[in-house]
């Protein structure tokens, strides 16, 4: 699956919803040469595949590439198997207003490894 | 059904404070005193305390650090910042063992539990029957900003769990990984971001391991490959520096070995609590 999946995946899990019913932010995910906007209302997702020319987001998640494919693996090695992990070893920059991210840890997390399972 | 685990509270003053202190324990036998992690409780020791296997050899201990769980924050504490530190820390462990009268028990601890039990190996070795010290470091790099675990505009609970669910390895039981978040959840505010204040700024303990004398005090130290606060590679450092020291890495095993896989923590631990045994 790609970043484009996570608005059938995620609006339609009731936990996720929950987690995330306050939450309402543009998110620039890029991994490499990709990217990819999201915008969340109220825990709902809306997802456009870059390139962007001016992008407008609030918090941008830059991810390198090796790293993100391990990320995706059904069983992701250590330091590769959750985004603070990737934080922790420079694989993940966060950029911009932390405030959406940071006070929804658990939904970000919990909404990227939906994604988990079918890696390239 | 009723489980063998017994808690009582504990009045008993901490450096000229008075306290009300949390302990729960089970089992016979050689005392094993159980510290848990950073922002949490003695909920995490609920495996071991329920294992047969060990409470048949063990006197199982595991208290509620003040400020945790169900030991209180000393009279006035509205009016400070808690900030653990290395003293606090040492004198809170020392001071319930001996309110208890242990006789050299063993300490095993996790997190900052896994970094006291190097200072208690320096400093009290001569006291204690060894020390276990799980994803135990002497020191760790910050790669966060603790400040948002502590802050009004964001729910202190849910970003304590949320900083630190990665830190379980992905394979552990999801039940054991959540009830684990849960004792996260649970926190004062502020007390987490007060004991890394320990775990990341004051309790730099590099320069206490060249004083640990495991002839004395044995060191075992287990740490989960999944932790990437306290690395593999840090536990290591540590065993380096400690001649005698035995390290074991645990697969599929995260930052609290003990809360999140009980089963796959024990298969680790059993030869450790095996000799022990064999040292008595």
């Amino acid at each position: 699956m790609t970043p484009l999946d996570l608005p059938a995946v995620v609006n339609a899990d009731p936990v996720l919803r929950r987690w995330g019913r306050n939450l309402s932010a543009e998110v620039l995910l890029e991994v490499g040469p990709q990217s990819w906007l999201l915008s969340i209302v109220k825990g709902a997702v809306e997802a456009r595949p870059g390139p962007f020319l001016m992008p407008r987001w609030d918090v941008a998640l830059r991810i390198d590439p090796d790293a993100w494919a391990d990320y995706l693996r059904p069983e992701p090695p250590p330091g590769r198997h959750d985004l603070f992990a990737l934080i922790r070893f420079g694989k993940l920059k966060l950029e911009g207003n932390l405030h959406p991210f940071m006070s929804h840890i658990l939904w970000f997390k919990g909404a990227l490894a939906t994604l988990r399972g079918a890696a390239a | 059904m009723m489980e063998d685990i017994i808690g009582r509270y504990m009045r008993l003053d901490l450096d000229g404070v008075a306290h009300r202190i949390y302990v729960e324990e089970a089992g016979q036998g050689i005392p094993l005193l159980c510290l848990h992690t950073a922002g949490s409780d003695t909920r995490q020791w609920r495996g071991l305390l329920n294992d047969p296997a060990v409470t048949r050899h063990f006197r199982c201990i595991a208290f509620d650090l003040p400020w945790h769980g169900k030991s209180s924050p000393p009279e006035g504490w509205w009016k400070d910042e808690y900030k653990l530190t290395t003293a606090d820390y040492a004198g809170a462990v020392m001071g319930v063992s001996r309110a208890l009268g242990l006789e050299k028990p063993i300490v095993m601890g996790c997190s900052i539990g896994g970094r006291i039990v190097l200072e208690l190996a320096a400093a009290y070795g001569a006291e204690l029957g060894g020390v276990i010290g799980l994803q135990s470091s002497s020191h760790v790099v910050p790669y966060y900003d603790v400040s948002w675990t502590h802050r009004a505009d964001v729910h202190g609970s849910e970003a304590c769990a949320g900083v630190v669910s990665g830190l379980m390895a992905p394979q552990s039981p999801e039940g054991e990984r959540w009830e684990t978040l849960w004792h996260y959840m649970q926190g004062g505010p502020g007390v987490f971001r007060g004991d890394l204040h320990f775990y990341k700024e004051e309790g730099d303990l590099r320069g206490r391991l060249a004083r640990i004398d495991t002839r004395q005090c044995p060191v075992w130290l287990l740490t989960g490959e999944y932790d990437y606060s306290c690395t593999p590679e840090a536990t290591m450092e540590v065993a380096a520096a400690v001649p005698g020291a035995k390290a074991r890495i645990m697969e599929k095993l995260g930052h609290f070995p003990m809360s999140e896989h009980y089963a796959q923590f024990a298969a680790a631990l059993g030869p450790v609590l095996e000799e022990v045994r064999g040292r008595q």
